[in-house]
């Protein structure tokens, strides 16, 4: 398979199966970089982002969907209206042509679900490692409203923390797929957030920050903003929604499902007394119908965990972060 | 040194079988419960029934807690 | 995934109170040892040590199978990988524990053959896959594993898997109880034995506590109530001055146990006297592979395996004794932390020293949570 060569294979890759997959007017010149279309206004908001997955497809989604998503995502919950996409594949050789077609499918639909264009794309060939892989490496452009400023300089004690679906089912997907375990209602939550986080955005509620929990689960993004923001976070655990597929699976493994991977919920910090607020316009959105609150922002305590959780008793237990990627135990 | 987790045996074909918990299913060996029918409640350890869960002792056990539980409260602070 | 009610917080709370009115008409603190890394774990969780005291003094044991595994067998295994090429499938809880010079994990990520398993009949399935390699199984774990582990190595058998081996290194639990029931600085009153190793093994295996030792002990499980009723009844063992086996987990564990897992184990195994980390060699807690399975046996291909080095001033082997409190150890925190692990107590997410950075030293600081 020689299409990352450049020349004519390339050319054939991206003709014939991403310009059909992603039509659109920048993409179909061809051309070394993609003109976009005039600045739409607001403040510009770039990411990029490389994608990983194994197994490549999975209840729920495959390596395209992923990348479109978490890279619209991203955008997305740094306040931005995701617009541009670029999608780069690196293919082991040998790569299986109708996994990478069917990839390629699913980031197109994607890319339609959540409103944005791949703009540019480019794929390599390298040889061949340790079976049969596929990478994508991606960038999205958006866009901020002008006086939209979210992010953790942002929260502050009192705030409110909420999630907008129940929490792990990717990861729990995932590790379900590699161990041998399936059910019928256990699949990926992989879903892009920009239409459910405009209608948050809409409702008027104080949004302080939003964060996608993907690596490391709610907790390490819990750990992440109590560090950026100088505050402590206490999560509720009545209060956690998680699907109860995704709670065997997690129990069967030794896993936790604050610690598994979310690719379609966003964490909303909102000023305390605006919960309701911001509930019902997430609940009201079809992403967002088993939005929660799940906690709430205190100012830091010394000697105290600057993450923890209330248990069913009412007492708090300290939430420290795992170290490394959660793997299967015995014991 | 003991993640064992509680499953329904749902299926059996000789010592291979598949246990559910809340809509997941795996199958796991029954080599070491041989007696195992479906619709036990089997200990699954490593990808291996290894003990039946025995609900009358469990619901015995939920009782005696609900009668410590009563206890406390009726005695006070 | 047990039912709520095993979790009530009035029952616990029920029970935290019977236990320390039992425990108090001692008039001196009840030392009791839990044995197993679950329990560990549990008991961290739901704050139990601190709740207990100070009527009770609640002290970890060597039950986690990976905590008392020598680096040893680590590095013997890597040396499998390196010089026989083998691929290496193990229990995730081994993934991270150091060895004399890096890690499983480590050995990953230099190109290293290592697949993280569920079950050993994962492995047995890398070993059908991949007929021109070795493909050896690292086999830990107590009474509650060593079956699965046998069970596979009968498949193997039964399909001719001949590329299928194990580096043995399953333990038993009974025996370091011996040893620890006879160390004169210990003078425990009471053991909550592992609720799941007692499946295989019984709850009668463990009446030499009582009959040998006149200490007493019960078998529980996992949840906060199951804990707290073993620790309730191992006080009213003691206050009436009686000593036997409780069995506390009657829903899963019964006085025989579970006689296939045990046969298919006898068929496999033999005991063997076997190297405990912070123990040292105890007779008879080792399970060792048959002469008639010699040839699934990794221990006994040629590698070149450096002398194993303990890191220095690691007192894993007193805390794993439960003669020290983590924070005793010099390096706790500071050179060993979970992210950075110098001893295998630290390690494995059930290690001792790991359960108590995670739970109990912010209480230890003073902080509220």
């Amino acid at each position: 398979m020689g299409h990352g060569a450049g020349g004519r294979l390339t050319r054939s890759l991206v003709k014939d199966l991403f310009l059909p997959l992603f039509s659109n007017p920048a993409l179909e010149v061809l051309s070394d970089a993609a003109v976009l279309p005039a600045w739409p206004g607001g403040r510009p908001a770039l990411t990029t982002d490389a994608f990983v997955v194994e197994p490549l497809e999975f209840p729920g989604g495959d390596l395209g969907r992923l990348a479109v998503c978490g890279t619209v995502n991203d955008l997305s919950v740094s306040g931005a209206r995701p617009l541009w996409l670029t999608l780069a594949l690196v293919l082991e050789e040998g790569a299986e042509m109708n996994l990478v077609r069917r990839c390629a499918e699913s980031a197109a639909e994607a890319a339609r679900e959540a409103g944005v264009q791949i703009v540019a794309g480019d794929t390599k060939v390298v040889p061949k490692g340790r079976g049969d892989r596929i990478y994508a490496v991606t960038a999205g452009l958006g866009s901020v409203p002008a006086g939209r400023d979210w992010g953790d300089h942002r929260v502050a004690a009192g705030d409110a923390l909420l999630v907008t679906g129940p929490v792990g089912d990717h990861g729990a997907t995932i590790m379900a797929c590699r161990h041998g375990m399936a059910g019928e209602a256990l699949r990926s939550d992989v879903a892009p957030l920009n239409g459910l986080v405009e209608a948050l955005a809409a409702s008027g509620a104080p949004v302080r920050a939003l964060h996608d929990p993907t690596r490391g689960g709610v907790l390490v993004t819990c750990h992440e903003v109590a560090e950026r923001a100088g505050v402590r976070i206490v999560l509720d655990e009545e209060a956690l929604p998680v699907r109860g597929e995704v709670r065997a699976v997690c129990d069967l493994l030794g896993l936790h499902p604050l610690s598994s991977p979310c690719e379609g919920r966003a964490l909303v910090f909102v000023e305390g007394g605006s919960e309701e607020l911001a509930l019902s316009a997430l609940r009201s959105h079809p992403c967002g119908a088993g939005a929660a609150r799940i906690g709430h922002v205190e100012a830091v305590r010394t000697g105290a965990s600057p993450v923890a959780v209330r248990t069913v008793s009412g007492e708090e237990r300290p939430l420290d972060l795992l170290s490394g990627a959660e793997l299967p135990r015995i014991c | 040194m003991c993640l064992a987790i509680p499953m329904r045996l749902v299926e059996k074909d000789g010592w291979e079988g598949t246990v559910e918990l809340n809509g997941v299913r795996r199958s796991v060996s029954l080599m070491l419960l041989e007696d195992a029918e479906v619709g036990d409640h089997v200990l699954i350890h490593a990808g291996y029934a290894i003990g039946k869960v025995d609900e009358e002792e469990a619901r015995l056990t939920l009782e005696g807690l609900e009668r410590i539980a009563a206890s406390l409260e009726s005695e006070g602070p | 995934m047990e039912e709520a009610g095993f979790r009530d917080p009035r029952a616990v709370a029920a029970l935290l109170r019977a236990a320390k009115a039992e425990a108090a008409t001692l008039r001196r603190p009840l030392v009791l040892m839990e044995v197993c890394g679950t329990h560990t774990h549990a008991i961290a969780e739901a704050g139990l040590r601190g709740k207990l005291a100070p009527e009770i003094r609640l002290v970890s044991g060597p039950g986690c199978p990976v905590c008392v595994t020598p680096v040893g067998y680590l590095d013997r295994a890597e040396a499998l990988s390196r010089q026989r090429n083998a691929v290496l499938c193990t229990f995730g809880d081994l993934f991270r524990v150091p060895s004399s010079t890096g890690s499983l994990e480590r050995l990953k990520a230099e190109g290293g053959d290592v697949r993280v398993v569920y079950s050993p009949r994962d492995a047995l399935r890398v070993a059908a896959e991949n007929p021109g390699r070795e493909v050896v199984f690292l086999a830990v774990g107590f009474e509650t594993t060593a079956p699965t582990i046998a069970a596979a190595l009968e498949e193997a058998e039964g399909e001719g898997l001949s590329n299928f081996m194990i580096l043995p290194g399953n333990k038993t639990v009974p025996m370091p109880l011996r040893v620890l029931a006879e160390d004169p600085e210990l003078r425990l009153d009471g053991f909550l034995l592992p609720g799941h190793v007692s499946v295989i093994t019984g709850s009668e295996a463990f009446s030499f506590l009582a009959r040998d030792y006149g200490i007493p002990s019960a078998v529980v499980g996992f949840t906060p109530t199951d804990v707290l009723a073993g620790v309730r009844d191992l006080a009213a063992q003691r206050s009436a001055g009686r000593a036997g086996v409780s069995n506390l987990y009657g829903r899963a564990v019964t006085p025989q146990g579970n006689g296939a897992a045990r046969a298919a184990m006898d068929r496999v195994f033999r005991r063997d006297a076997s190297d405990w980390r912070g123990l040292g060699s105890i007779p008879d807690s080792g399970l060792a592979l048959r002469e008639s399975l010699v040839h699934r046996d990794a221990s006994r291909l040629a590698v070149d395996v450096p002398a194993p080095e303990e890191p220095a001033g690691c007192l894993c082997g007193e805390v794993l004794k439960g003669a020290v409190d983590p924070p005793a150890c010099p390096l706790f925190g500071k050179a060993c932390t979970p992210d950075l692990p110098v001893g295998a107590c630290m390690v494995s997410s059930e290690g001792t020293c790991a359960a108590y950075y995670r739970h109990e030293r912010w209480r230890a600081s003073g902080g509220v949570a």
